[in-house]
């Protein structure tokens, strides 16, 4: 029951188009945690203002770059898996 | 400090070290081949491989670590939280599939996959040796800890446990239980941490913890001459006054029992204020606030001076929600406690002394690692170099990295990445509240910062403080049963049978194994004893450095760079471990550790990641281009 048969039986036909797919988000993902990284470094005290909810900008922030995290995953996942499907669909029939 | 023990955390923590036992005993009997070994012939369900990486991931660095260290030192230790769980984008963004693709059983194997060199093998299979022993070495100093107040044992006999269990447990099974264990204690782990919090919440925040908190005492007292001559309670004497980096310091005694007292005179009245405090006598006595540590006199701290509830003052709130929680923390005040050591007519003290710190400080980085306030450009490369830590080790860990091998698909690969990100991204968002939560009900135990967040569980109960460290051990039993695991692939898999090519049959391969992870398990027994004060979350970000030094350069250049060469990739390996290994032996931390002044450390930086990670790719880059033509040639290769 907890062991699902393997999904690629056939050659993944989807790879480098999924590579592209990682390689964007992970750039995207990186700039988003950069710009966290060097406010800190740079400009420490901008961490300290208030914005939304009087809430400062450290904690939206941080709790940002870990709800982002959790939905870029489940992007990808969706995403990769549309492709898994159709370019391997495509090349059995 | 000293700990109550109760029979009720022993009777729960036996049972969950059982459990764990039989889990193990009964897959070990399944576990025949090489494959079963290492890999779980794999077999694993996604959705089951997704909470045990959360499981062998959120060790006693996630809970004992980062909750610790939020509980001292504020937003500083969810920075830990913040750059874990970004390290995991890169692990699903970049690595899970290409290295599932490329794989057999360990790291080493991906990487060699493309070249078959025996240098590979070597300095991967060293490499992995010497990350999970770093990673090893926070996993055994978090169990000490944790059996002290569980069990009233001693930190050894703790690291000691775990070890031998541990011992047990690869040494008989394998990659199969230690996946299902993890799976089971990672998803305990989360939903106790729930529970946690959601009392904290509940409960809001309050002046007074609780009925039995022990308020620091405050004396006034009369000065001449700057010196304090007498006090308010007529009971005490004064014995003696010390000055240190600024401040005073007055020892006081009272029916034979000596205490130290930090003097203020900023208030046109001077007062003493109750200090708690470490005195190793000359003749060899340790005292804890004057009295031998049974008296059980060196109390758990940790309260808000002041609390402001929409410009107003109150006593307490009520419950709150999380956002409430954080912003009304953000407008009050917490009493923090700072560290000063000195030498006083032969004696070594250790004064911890409040100090009252503004809520807004606390919810933004700044008091671990100096940002504005007496910050230094060494202070903020350390900030840097923790935070490129963290974001590049995760998909650099051997033990992480061999998870990947225990599914059966690249889809499956990628599935229980997500699940271990969606847990694990949940778990760190609780973090914040367990850490802050110890930081102001009376969970501080100034000796040891791992210990705020089972401290935190048992304000509400000796059942939850002892059900939650008991997960809290079996887990870092599960992780330190990957970490051997992977370590002993390295030695009886890549060193032994892929490098030295002993001719050696499935049974003997096993037997080389668990040979092995007997082998590691003594040497991480051994360093858990030694490091015993250290934060584990901040031995776990040294462990980050070192994997995302050796490891990720030859990683990521060989799934994203064709004119990567094997001499490249060995070469990434050997000055990416051994920069960051000399980097940490001359860092600060450690020259505290050798008995040494912090200042007197070459190295100024506590974390070497912003030296020797770029330095790894640096290296790669440069003997891959050099190497190019020779390597072209199957011929020469051989």
């Amino acid at each position: 029951m907890l062991h699902e048969p393997a999904v690629e039986l056939g050659k993944d036909k989807s790879i480098p188009q999924k590579t592209r797919l990682g390689v964007v988000m992970f750039f995207i993902y990186m700039f988003v945690y950069m710009g966290f990284v060097v406010i800190g470094t740079m400009f420490p005290e901008a961490l300290g203002v208030k914005f939304i909810g009087g809430q400062n900008l450290a904690f939206l922030y941080g709790m940002g770059l870990i709800v982002l995290a959790i939905v870029m995953g489940l992007i990808y996942n969706f995403l990769c898996t549309r492709l898994e499907d159709k370019l391997n669909k495509e090349e059995q029939s | 400090m000293i700990y109550q023990i109760s029979s009720m955390a022993i009777i729960i923590f036996i049972f969950f070290v059982l459990t764990v036992l039989g889990l193990s005993f009964f897959f070990a009997r399944k576990t025949k081949s090489a494959s079963g070994y290492y890999a779980a012939g794999g077999q694993i369900h996604w959705a089951v491989n997704g909470i045990a990486f959360a499981g062998d991931y959120l060790s006693a660095a996630s809970f004992l670590g980062i909750c610790g260290m939020i509980a001292f030192f504020g937003y500083d230790g969810f920075l830990y939280s913040i750059g874990y769980l970004a390290g995991w984008v890169v692990a699903l963004f970049l690595v899970a599939e290409p290295l599932k693709r490329l794989g057999k059983y360990t790291f080493a194997d991906a990487l060699d996959a493309k070249f078959n060199s025996r240098a590979i093998k070597l300095t991967a299979a060293i490499s992995t040796l010497v990350v999970s022993i770093f990673y090893l070495i926070p996993q055994m100093v978090g169990a000490g800890a944790l059996v002290t107040p569980l069990l009233g044992l001693p930190h050894w006999v703790g690291v000691m446990m775990v070890g031998a269990v541990v011992i047990l447990i690869v040494a008989t099974a394998g990659m199969t239980s230690t996946t299902y264990v993890q799976f089971i204690k990672g998803g305990l782990l989360i939903v106790f941490s729930l529970i946690v919090v959601i009392l904290v919440l509940n409960k809001g925040i309050k002046l007074n913890p609780s009925a039995d908190y022990h308020k620091p005492i405050v004396l006034a007292a009369t000065l001449a001459e700057g010196r304090v001559q007498a006090v308010a309670d007529s009971s005490y004497q004064v014995l003696g006054q010390h000055e240190e980096s600024g401040l005073t310091f007055v020892k006081m005694t009272k029916a034979g029992i000596d205490s130290w007292w930090k003097l203020n005179s900023i208030s046109s009245t001077p007062e003493l204020e109750e200090t708690l405090t470490v005195v190793e006598t000359g003749d060899g006595r340790t005292l804890y606030n004057g009295e031998p540590k049974e008296a059980g006199k060196f109390y758990q701290v940790g309260h808000v001076n002041k609390i402001v509830v929409n410009g107003r003052e109150v006593e307490e709130t009520g419950p709150l929600g999380p956002f409430k929680f954080i912003k009304t923390l953000g407008t009050s005040e917490v009493v923090r406690f700072t560290k000063k050591a000195f030498t006083f007519a032969g004696d070594k003290i250790t004064i911890y002394f409040q100090n009252i710190t503004a809520g807004s400080d606390i919810i933004k980085p700044g008091l671990y690692y100096k940002l504005d306030k007496g910050s230094s450009i060494w202070s903020r490369l350390d900030f840097l170099s923790l935070m490129l830590a963290l974001f590049l080790g995760t998909s650099a860990l051997p033990h992480i990295l061999i998870r990947y091998y225990t599914v059966p698909s690249q889809r499956a690969a990628r599935k229980s990445t997500i699940v271990a990100i969606s847990a694990i991204g949940f778990f760190y968002i609780l973090t914040l509240f367990l850490g802050t939560g110890a930081m102001i009900n009376g969970s501080l135990d100034l000796g040891s910062s791992n210990m705020s967040a089972p401290l935190l569980a048992k304000t509400f109960g000796i059942t939850l403080f002892s059900i939650i460290s008991a997960i809290a051990f079996a887990t870092i039993l599960g992780t330190v049963s990957g970490l051997i695991v992977a370590s002993s692939g390295a030695v009886a898999h890549d060193l032994m049978d892929k490098y030295m090519k002993i001719k050696m049959t499935e049974k003997q391969k096993v037997k080389a194994g668990r040979i092995a992870a007997v082998g590691v398990g003594i040497v991480a027994i051994m360093l858990g004893i030694i490091f015993e004060k250290q934060n584990v979350s901040f031995l776990v970000g040294l462990a980050f450095a070192i994997a995302a030094s050796a490891n990720l350069p030859a990683i990521l250049m060989l799934l994203f760079w064709k004119r990567t060469t094997a001499k490249g990739i060995s070469w990434a390996i050997v000055v990416g471990m051994m920069t960051s290994l000399v980097l940490i032996l001359l860092s600060p931390t450690l020259y505290e550790l050798y008995g040494l002044p912090a200042a007197s450390a070459p190295m100024p930086l506590k974390n070497p990641g912003i030296i020797s990670i770029p330095l790894g790719f640096l290296t790669l880059v440069v003997v891959s281009l050099l190497t190019k033509k020779r390597e072209a040639s199957p011929a020469l290769e051989k």
